[in-house]
This record gives C-alpha cells, sequence and structure tokens, in this order.
C-alpha cells in the first residue's frame, strides 16, 4: 500500500529525514517512535503535502501512485488521511458544510454522485456515535473553541467519515486524558479492517496499550533505526529513548 | 504556491452572469445636461411644480460643487455631458396587466430571477422592477393595499400621494448633502416609494430590483421608506447590469424615515457589472443612503453584500435622533480585479441611550483596492450612547489592498465607543486543512471567504443569503496568490 | 483644494510676517537653512494655514491660532538670559547630560565637556560648519517641506537647534536631556529645527522637555530629523509641559535603516494648543518602532498627536499605545494611520486609542487608519472612548476604598500603563509622580514642572 525509499526531507532550509524506508501493507497497524525533534512530524506532513517540507529524495508509492506528485486533496482523496497534531480552527465555517463538501470531493473522485443530504446525515449520525463525539460539536464552525480532547476526537470522527485506506495519527495521544485517549483508540480500532492500515506516530507508548501495533519502528535523525514487535515499545517506555542513542554509537 | 497562484487566477476570473443586454425599445432624451433637460424629464412625468422646483433648485447647488475627491479611489474623469440622464423602455411606463408588458421585457426579469407574475414569485415577496431608472411593475400591490401599505414606484407616488413626497422628500438626505445627491435630486427618475401605517407589519418582504439595460445612460434613482409609529417592513436592494465597455454612472439615493417604535431593515446585494478582469467596464456606483431613527426607539438595520461595480461610493448612515433607538450596520464588501470600493457608514448619535453597532468585512482580490470608511459621532446631548465597530479586512494576494479609515468623535463622557479592525490574508494552514480533506483550494477559498462573512450574511433575509453566499464564490474565482 | 485655504487671513498675516523679517532671518542664518526659504514659502502658500476642512487638520483649527498678529524675534540674543538663575532640574536620581534649548536658540553657555568620545552635540549653525556631511546626511533627505504646511512655516522661519551625533558602535549610557524653555516679555513665535543622526550599531537615550519660563503666549514649532541607521537603537522621550496660552507644533520624522530600534514617548501634560506630528518610515528590513503616548488635559486644553507610519521594507514590527484622559473643557485628539507598502511583507503592525473622558464637556475625536497594500502582514487597531470600569470600581469600593480614590486609582491604572516601557528609570518615576498630581489637580503648569523657574 505504501512504500517510501529513501525519503530525504527538510523544512526551513533544514534537514529532517535523512533516507527514511518503510513499506505498510494492508491490514497493518505501524507505530512510529522517536524522541522529540526525530523527524515524526516531518514525515507525517511530508506525505500529506505539506507545502513548506521540502522534498530533497526518495519516492513514495501509494497504491501504485507517486504520492509525491500528488496534489494534497488528491492524496485524501486517495485515501490518505492525517490526524494532525494540531488541527487548525477556522472560524464561521461549519463542521457540517465542511464535512459535506469533504465527503462529495471524495465521491466525486470516485465518480459517485453525492450523497443526498439525508443520507449525508445519517452517515454523520453512524459515525457520531462509533466515535463518541458529541452531537453538539458538529454544530460548530471547524475546530473553533474546541477542547484538545475535542479537536482529536473530531480529527476521528473525520476520519470515520472519509474511511481512508491509510491513516497517519500524529501525536494523537498528546494532550489527552485517559477517558479521552480510550474514546480516540476505541474509534481507531472500530474503524480497522484489513484493506485499511494506520500509521500510530507517538512519542509515548501509553496510546500503543488502546491501539496495538504489529510493527513499532523507531525513528532517529529522520532514519529508521530499529523495527521489530510491539514490544519494542515497552522496551522503549523502560528504557527511554538514550539506550538507542548508546546504540548507534553516540 | 505557483500553482496556488494559478488556481486562485482561474477561480477569480469567473465571467459575470447577468451581463446580457436585453433587446427593449427604449426611448431616451439627447446626451447632456442643463436645465431644459430637468424641465423636460419633469414634464415627461407629469409631476406638480413642487419637484419641478425640488430638480431646479438641486440642480443649480450641483453646479456649484465640485466633485468629492476625499475617498481613497482612483475615479476617471466623468463628463456629466456625455451622459443620457433619461431612459425608458417605451410606451406606457406603468402596466395595469401583465399582457400589456413587453414579453422581452418578463424575459429579462426571468432571466434575472425575478419572474414578475405574481404566482411564480416566492411567495412572502413583493417586488418594484426598475429598468433603467423607470419602475415597470409592482407585484402584490393590491394584497399589501389592504394593510394600507404603499407600495408603489416614486412616479406614482407623487401622483397619487404628493403630499407624503412633499412632506417626506429630501428629509433625510436634502439635496445639499453631497455632489452626487444633489445631481440625482436634480434627474431622478424613478424609484420606489414605501409607506407603512402606524402599527402594521408588513406581510411580506418588500423587493426593489434594479437594472440598467440601455447604454451611454446614468440610473439616478431614488427610494424613499417611511414607517409610522411601530410599524415594520424589511427591504430587499438587488441590482444587475449589462456587461459594456464603457463605465455607466448610477447615482441613487435612498431615503429612510423610521417614525417611534418603528422598525426598517434594509438589505442590499449589490451586483452591478463590475468591469472585466483587466478593469474596462463596469458601473460607477456612487450611492447615498440615510435613514432617520426619528421617534424614540425606533430601529434601522442596513445590510448590504457589495460585490459589483467598478467603483463603489457608498456610505448608508444612521441618524439616531429618537432616545433608545437602534442602529446596524452589516456589510460585507468583496473587490477583485479592478474594482474599487470605498465604503462604510455613519452613526450620528443623537438621542440618548441610542445604540448602534457596525459589522463589516471587506475581502480584497486581484488588484482591487477595498476600503471601510466610517463615522462614529456621538453629541453633547447622546448620553449612555454606545457604539461597537468591527472592521475586518481579509487579502486575497499580493497585489491588492485593504484600507481602513474610522473617524470617532465622542463628545458626551457616559457614551462609550469602541472600534477594533483586523488585517489578515487567508490562512494557507486552513487551505492546506482543507485540501488534506480532499476540498480543492478553490473550494476552500469559497468556504473560508463565506465563513468569514458570515456573521453579515445570516442578518440577511433567507432568498439573499443564499445569493449573497454564492456570488461571494463566483465574485471570487480566481484570486488568491 | 488647497487653494481655497491659500489666501486667507492667517495665511497672508504669516507671509507678511516673513518678508519683514526675511534679512534678519537670514542674517542670523546659516546658508544651508537660508537656501529653503523662498521654496518653503513658496509651499506655504500653496498650502496655506489648514482649516479644519484640511482632512489632516480636521480636528485642529490652526486658522484660529494663527488669525493674529504673531512676532518673531530673528536675533541670537533672544537667547541671552541667565538660565542658571531660574534653571534647575528637581529630578532626583537622573543622570543627564543637560542640553538648553531657548526660544529655538542653542543656549551658549551649554557645558558638555563631559561627552564620552565619539558622541557630537551642538548647536545646528555650529553643526554646519564643523560637521557638514553628517548634518546634509539627514537634512531635508526625508522630510519635505511641501507635505505639511507646519513644515513649510519652520522652513521658512527656524535659524538654530540641536545637533546630535552618535559614531558608529557608540553606545551613550547616560540620556541626553534636551530642555526647549521659553521665555520673553511679549508673544512670540519661536522655530527650531533639530538633526539627529545615529551610526550603525550606536545607542542613546534623549529626553526632550518642553516649558515656558514666563506667562506669554508662545507658537512653539520645534522639527527634528532623525537618521537611525542600521542596528541602531534610539529612545526619544518628550515630555511637554507648558503654559496653556502657548502652541506646540512639534515634529519629528524618524527614517530607520534595518534592524534599527526606537522608542518614543510624548507625555502631554499643560500645553495650550499641541499638535505632534510623528512619522516614522521603517526604511530597512527587521527594523522596529514603539510609539507610546499619554495626555492628560484639562480646562480648555487641545492636544492632537498624530501619527504616520510606513512600513516600507518586510519583517517589520510596529506597535503604538496612545492614551488620552481629558476632563474640563479639554479636546483630545488622535490620528494614527499605518501604512503597509506592497512588498513589506511579514509586517506586524498594532496602534491602540484608548481615551477617557471625564467631565460632561471634554472631547475626544479618534481616527485610527489602516492603508494596507500587501497581503502577508499582521495589522490591527483599535480605539475606544469611554469612562472607566464601573464594575471594578464597585470592587475596589466594596474593599473599603472611597470612591473618590477608587476612581483616582483607576484612572492612574490607565494612564500608568503606557508609562511602564519608558526606559529611564528615574524619569519615569518623575513623570509617574507629575501624572498623579495632575490628575489630583494638585498642580500647576509651574510647580509640576521640572524645571524650578521662580516665577
Amino acid at each position: 500500500m505504501l512504500k517510501i525509499k529513501d525519503l530525504r526531507a527538510s523544512v526551513e532550509g533544514k534537514q529532517i529525514l535523512n533516507g527514511l524506508n518503510l513499506e505498510v501493507k494492508p491490514g497493518e497497524v505501524h507505530a512510529i517512535m522517536g524522541p522529540n525533534g526525530a523527524g515524526k512530524s516531518t514525515l507525517a506532513n511530508v506525505l500529506s503535502g505539506n507545502d513548506k517540507y521540502d522534498i530533497i529524495g526518495g519516492s513514495v508509492d501509494f497504491g501504485g501512485n507517486d504520492l509525491l506528485d500528488l496534489s494534497p486533496e488528491n492524496r485524501s482523496r486517495e485515501g490518505l488521511f492525517l490526524s494532525f497534531q494540531y488541527p487548525v480552527e477556522i472560524p464561521g465555517v461549519s463542521m457540517v458544510n465542511f464535512l459535506k463538501t469533504a465527503v462529495n470531493e471524495h465521491r466525486k473522485y470516485r465518480n459517485l454522485p453525492p450523497l443526498k443530504a439525508g443520507d449525508f446525515l445519517k452517515m454523520m449520525r453512524e459515525k457520531k456515535e462509533l466515535v463518541h463525539i458529541d452531537s453538539t460539536l458538529t454544530n460548530r464552525s471547524v475546530n473553533e473553541g474546541f477542547s484538545g480532547g475535542e479537536k482529536k476526537k473530531n480529527e476521528i470522527f473525520q476520519m470515520a467519515m472519509l474511511q481512508p485506506k491509510l491513516s497517519i495519527l500524529d501525536e494523537t495521544d498528546s494532550g489527552l486524558d485517559i477517558d479521552a485517549l480510550r474514546i480516540v483508540a476505541n474509534g481507531v480500532n472500530a474503524l480497522k479492517s484489513k484493506d485499511n492500515a494506520t500509521i500510530v506516530v507517538t512519542h509515548y507508548q501509553r496510546l500503543l496499550d488502546y491501539i496495538v501495533p504489529d510493527y513499532v519502528h523507531i525513528l532517529y535523525k529522520g532514519r529508521i533505526v530499529k523495527t521489530a514487535g510491539k514490544e519494542l515499545a515497552l522496551e522503549l517506555e523502560e528504557k527511554g529513548y538514550d539506550w538507542i542513542k548508546e546504540e548507534m554509537g553516540e | 504556491m505557483g500553482d496556488q497562484d494559478k488556481l486562485l487566477n482561474e477561480v477569480t476570473q469567473r465571467e459575470y452572469q447577468y451581463g446580457f443586454v436585453s433587446d427593449i425599445e427604449t426611448e431616451t432624451i439627447s446626451k447632456g445636461l442643463n436645465e431644459d433637460v430637468i424641465r423636460l424629464i419633469s414634464s415627461k412625468k407629469k409631476e406638480p411644480k413642487f419637484m419641478l422646483d425640488y430638480r431646479l433648485k438641486a440642480y443649480r447647488y450641483w453646479q456649484k460643487m465640485d466633485m468629492p475627491k476625499w475617498a481613497h479611489l482612483n475615479i476617471p474623469e466623468i463628463d456629466f455631458q456625455d451622459i443620457i440622464y433619461y431612459a425608458a423602455p417605451k410606451s406606457t411606463p406603468k402596466y395595469e396587466s401583465l399582457d400589456e408588458v413587453d414579453p422581452e421585457l418578463l424575459a429579462t426579469f426571468d432571466k434575472l430571477g425575478i419572474p414578475l407574475q405574481e404566482q411564480k414569485q416566492l411567495t412572502g415577496v413583493a417586488v418594484d422592477a426598475v429598468i433603467d431608472s423607470v419602475s415597470v411593475k409592482t407585484t402584490f400591490k393590491e394584497t399589501l393595499s389592504e394593510k394600507g401599505i404603499i407600495f408603489c414606484s416614486f412616479s406614482e407616488a407623487v401622483q397619487e400621494h404628493p403630499d407624503l413626497i412633499q412632506k417626506y422628500l429630501g428629509k433625510a438626505v436634502p439635496y445639499t448633502d453631497n455632489y452626487f445627491a444633489a445631481l440625482n435630486s436634480a434627474v431622478f427618475s424613478d424609484g420606489s416609494f414605501c409607506y407603512i401605517p402606524k402599527g402594521v407589519r408588513c406581510p411580506m418582504e418588500l423587493s426593489t430590483y434594479f437594472r440598467i439595460n440601455a447604454s451611454n445612460t446614468g440610473q439616478f434613482e431614488r427610494t424613499l421608506i417611511v414607517a409610522e409609529d411601530d410599524s415594520y417592513v424589511s427591504y430587499l436592494e438587488g441590482c444587475t447590469a449589462p456587461q459594456r465597455d464603457e463605465n455607466q454612472l448610477h447615482a441613487a439615493i435612498v431615503e429612510i424615515i423610521v417614525e417611534k417604535g418603528a422598525e426598517v431593515k434594509y438589505s442590499t446585494v449589490q451586483n452591478w457589472y463590475p468591469g472585466d478582469k483587466n478593469g474596462v467596464g463596469g458601473i460607477y456606483n456612487f450611492v447615498t443612503k440615510r435613514g432617520i431613527c426619528k421617534g424614540d426607539r425606533s430601529k434601522l438595520l442596513w445590510n448590504q453584500v457589495e460585490t459589483g461595480s467598478a467603483i463603489t461610493w457608498k456610505y448608508p448612515s444612521c441618524i439616531l435622533i429618537g432616545d433608545d433607538t437602534v442602529a446596524e450596520f452589516n456589510s460585507v464588501a468583496l473587490t477583485n480585479n479592478y474594482q474599487q470600493a470605498d465604503t462604510g457608514t455613519k452613526m450620528i448619535h443623537i438621542g440618548k441611550n441610542s445604540k448602534s453597532t457596525i459589522v463589516s468585512k471587506g475581502i480584497s482580490a486581484g488588484k482591487s483596492s477595498n476600503a471601510y470608511r466610517g463615522l462614529v459621532k456621538v453629541g453633547k446631548n447622546a448620553s449612555n450612547s454606545r457604539n461597537f465597530s468591527q472592521c475586518d479586512s481579509l487579502l486575497l494576494g499580493n497585489q491588492c489592498g485593504a484600507h481602513t479609515f474610522p473617524y470617532v468623535e465622542v463628545a458626551n463622557n457616559t457614551a462609550i465607543v469602541e472600534h477594533e479592525a483586523t488585517t489578515s490574508k487567508i490562512g494557507e494552514d486552513q487551505i492546506f486543512y482543507c485540501n488534506q480533506r480532499g476540498i480543492s483550494t478553490e473550494d476552500a477559498i469559497g468556504m473560508i471567504v463565506n465563513g468569514y462573512a458570515k456573521e453579515v450574511i445570516n442578518k440577511l433575509p433567507m432568498e439573499f443569503a443564499v445569493e449573497a453566499q454564492r456570488l461571494l464564490e463566483i465574485s471570487l474565482e480566481g484570486s488568491v496568490g | 483644494m488647497s487653494d481655497k485655504n491659500a489666501l486667507n487671513n492667517a495665511t497672508l498675516a504669516l507671509q507678511a510676517l516673513y518678508l519683514e523679517k526675511k534679512g534678519a532671518i537670514i542674517d542670523n542664518a546659516p546658508d544651508f537653512l537660508n537656501e529653503k526659504r523662498d521654496a518653503a514659502l513658496d509651499s506655504f502658500l500653496v498650502q496655506g494655514v489648514p482649516s479644519k476642512k484640511v482632512e489632516n487638520y480636521k480636528y485642529t483649527n490652526l486658522v484660529e491660532v494663527f488669525d493674529r498678529q504673531w512676532d518673531v524675534v530673528a536675533s541670537k540674543d533672544d537667547a541671552n538670559i541667565d538660565v542658571e538663575e531660574v534653571f534647575q532640574c528637581d529630578v532626583p536620581d537622573l543622570d543627564t547630560f543637560t542640553i538648553l534649548m531657548v526660544n529655538g536658540w542653542y543656549y551658549p553657555k551649554n557645558d558638555l565637556t563631559a561627552l564620552p568620545e565619539g558622541v557630537t552635540v551642538c548647536s545646528l549653525q555650529e553643526a554646519f560648519a564643523h560637521h557638514k556631511d553628517l548634518v546634509e546626511e539627514v537634512y531635508c533627505r526625508y522630510t519635505d517641506h511641501t507635505k505639511d504646511p507646519v513644515l513649510s512655516l519652520n522652513g521658512m522661519f527656524a535659524q538654530d537647534g540641536l545637533f546630535v551625533h552618535v559614531a558608529k558602535n557608540v553606545i551613550l549610557e547616560r540620556p541626553l536631556q534636551i530642555i526647549n524653555l521659553m521665555n520673553g516679555d511679549s508673544d512670540r513665535m519661536c522655530s527650531q529645527r533639530n538633526v539627529v543622526l545615529l551610526e550603525q550599531g550606536s545607542q542613546a537615550k534623549i529626553a526632550v522637555c518642553d516649558h515656558t519660563l514666563s506667562n506669554q503666549a508662545f507658537v512653539f514649532n520645534n522639527m527634528t530629523e532623525v537618521l537611525v541607521k542600521e542596528n541602531a537603537s534610539l529612545d526619544v522621550y518628550n515630555v511637554q509641559n507648558q503654559n496653556n496660552q502657548t502652541i506646540n507644533l512639534s515634529g519629528l520624522n524618524i527614517e530607520q535603516q534595518s534592524n534599527s530600534n526606537v522608542l518614543t514617548h510624548a507625555v502631554v501634560l499643560h500645553g495650550g494648543v499641541i499638535r505632534n506630528n510623528l512619522t516614522i518610515n521603517l526604511n530597512g528590513e527587521n527594523a522596529n518602532a514603539s510609539m507610546y503616548g499619554i495626555s492628560v488635559a484639562d480646562q480648555e486644553q487641545h492636544v492632537d498627536n498624530f501619527t504616520t507610519i510606513y512600513h516600507s521594507k518586510p519583517h517589520c514590527v510596529s506597535n503604538q499605545v496612545y492614551k488620552n484622559v481629558m476632563s474640563g473643557n479639554s479636546e483630545g485628539v488622535f490620528t494614527g494611520c499605518i501604512h503597509v507598502l506592497p512588498y513589506a511583507e511579514k509586517t506586524a503592525a498594532f496602534q491602540q486609542n484608548n481615551s477617557l473622558l471625564l467631565t460632561e464637556t471634554a472631547q475626544m475625536n479618534t481616527k485610527p487608519q489602516l492603508i494596507i497594500d500587501n497581503d502577508d502582514v499582521k495589522c490591527s487597531h483599535g480605539a475606544t472612548v469611554g469612562q472607566i470600569d464601573e464594575e471594578a470600581l464597585f470592587y475596589l469600593r466594596s474593599r473599603g476604598i472611597g470612591e473618590h480614590e477608587a476612581r483616582l486609582m483607576m484612572i492612574f491604572a490607565f494612564a500608568h500603563d503606557v508609562l511602564s516601557n519608558l526606559r529611564i528609570e528615574p524619569l519615569r518615576d518623575r513623570i509617574d509622580q507629575l501624572l498623579e498630581r495632575r490628575l489630583r489637580g494638585e498642580d500647576s503648569p509651574c510647580d509640576s514642572c521640572a524645571i524650578e523657574c521662580n516665577s
């Protein structure tokens, strides 16, 4: 589904990704962990097409397409979803209008007719239940005045609405209390299928108690330096990141 | 960013939809302006003497005036002798039944989405259709007259209600007010008149639809609304013009008198032809609008969505004379390509406990220039009066300008006046967020701009709000960089 | 439009005054200033004394000010008083280099031998003789006499003033204190022209105190041109405390190069008609300007702060906060214009004017303006006119503070807020003290003055 080869990228003239390789297959959950500044958020942003990040080299294949060649919206329409670390507030734009537009753009991309208003509202209702999002949130402007937890829940709700093939959760756990964390994780698990995949980008092991990864990768200085099963996360939790630094000969 | 620029350009350069010309037989008088022309206009309209006298006084005053230069506008020299001051669809200017109406005319209004057949209309909206400064048809007159409401063309009102016209004409906007008001007072050809008697709530929205069709003509219409004690009316105004390479002058006056406890809501969606993407053609829109909250507890609301015209010069104002009066000005002004707008309001507080609110949202794109100009004046006796003004500007692209010129004059120490303004560009992070959800940049811009303008659009009557939203999106096509 | 004002009586009177005194003015002034005089007259005649119909003087009626006979004393002898007898700066711990100016003239007995190396302070006349190149770098380079009638008047009448130069990388720790004194036994108009040049990486703080030593009516037309070069830093604090017959027309025109930093304060306590024209051009990247003002006025005082800030280059920051406390029949005006030019991206500009009206007959007119010709900016402005917060007042009172005192506390807090940015501590304390006395109504122009003039 996703094949990243030797990906190198920089932001504001500073190279962050230094030849990153990663392959994700349908049905898999990958966790990418690493210390601050390792390039975790850069990876998420580069994959979703944020133009503040410059690609220096490498390739990314997404379902047979050259991902790096696609506009951000087409990446989305192709089934890539990013749960932002800091979802932006968009005053005056209602959630309903926002999502209806998004869902119908996705449908148009697949040559499907737009959803009827009734069907769309029904879909919203179902998905809201799935992620336990408060009904009143969808009556408000996008993320405006949302608490940190509400914003993250709203991200997962949008993920449910857009049914992506590949979801990247960028530090979705940061700033969440344990209840919100559980709700978010349950939402992610409920959306999981054999056809889609998830990349969980996180600093802490905590979220991985709820979203169990098939693989854990350690990102360090812009490269994946270690890959193992879920037990690696526990090891990291116990030993901290210094152990990696030592192993890297520093 | 390069791609975004391109997209924005594509988006902003969509064509004006109402640019067609109708083939209507038109009666015009020859170009130019002098006292004989004014006498001719007056006699064509069979006006009583007081009207002619008023016109002549205004004309003589106008001759002594200079074109105002203070606005943040670049106005090319206008040759006032090169304009036709009277153009009207031929035959009887007022039709008793729709069967008499030139089918081309009916088709024109159908095409504009303003069917004149009552059965075809949106229920709850009465329309006065004005083409080239002459009212051609007023709908629902009978229904309204049952309640004692007068809603007719200005010419008709001059004939049938001369006492009311004489009493109120020039009371809110005297002909001495400004250059264009004087010009309009001298040459205006028609417009709408509306009178709501004491205690009556007008059961439907009243609407005037203005259309310029003939070429080389100026459009000078005049609207007068009188709301007697404890009455209520909501008034809508829409306008379009054909697409032409020449610039056409539109100088209108709207006067509103609000008596004790009455409420008037005046909404405008201004969509005169803005000129093409190179700034050729378009309407020069110089309009004087003013309402007087005369009686205690009276209320006046101006709502406007301005997307059209090559040049807009317009400051719908309120004079709050009565105690406990309330006034609002809500505006969205969008300029694109080479459009220029200098618009805003004046709130003159004279009565005690008077309250005014100003919300202005400017959106500039292309190479346009968009200015808010406003005055909030609190007189000595206006104790406990309040004003809050919020003027925001949104810039789309790096070749446009957004300007804010508020004047605040306070001479009462119990008044509270607050003004806030911000200027910012459209958020790249907002666009990116929408992109990531699969929404194209142009749709994202449309959504964000509509969100930004929502506060004002929500104040419009439903049918207008939908229209305004669509207009904003269309007008913006091709604009961000 | 200007034609209509050009030939009003006030304009004609000033033209006549100039022509009558021209000989004496020229005889007692350097060529440099003389060369521009007639051109200044020409541009003055085009503009005329501005009536209220002129947009920039809409709220300050100079026709009223000049519609009478004014006199000028075109001779240096005007400065010939024994200032030591009347001057004593009583601000405790205010350790400054003091420079006196009398009626627009450099006071001949100023002792500046202690100035550190690299710092030059002298009369403008002397500067023309000895530092011609430096003066030429600034004088009329960024200032255009045709742009403002008050400026034209300065070009016509000014014969002397102050010159300040700080050499490259020199940091002047001790502030310069310039004391502008008005003195004389008859009403008169005094004009002064100053030039300040801060070279690359230099730093200076200048405190300017405007005073009157006698009770006559003066027109003080004081124009200062400043060039702050790359990476230099300048503070200018102006305390205006003249008698209420006096008209103070003050111009401060600052050109800033990249990475420079300017802080200005306008503290208005006394004076009849005060008009402060402040223009700053941020003409280099990453330049930063902060402008503050506090005006406390009563009786028939008229205070007009008129600021224009040009963001000409990218990445500059400007910040303006002006506050007014108006009582009696006083009239306050604030006009501030932020002008962001095309290509000045990443501009951050902020402007605010807050005013309190304390009496029924006090007035405030405010006109904050934004002219923005670039989209990549963060600009905002705000203006409020009102009274002190009744809820907060009640809170104070509920804690046992008397209403009058509570009100004073609130007003003082309102005014003091602006002063927190003043970077000469003893001066700040002194101004605080003056403000408080002023607000309590305990002072007259004389006893709140930093100078004890024995009069």
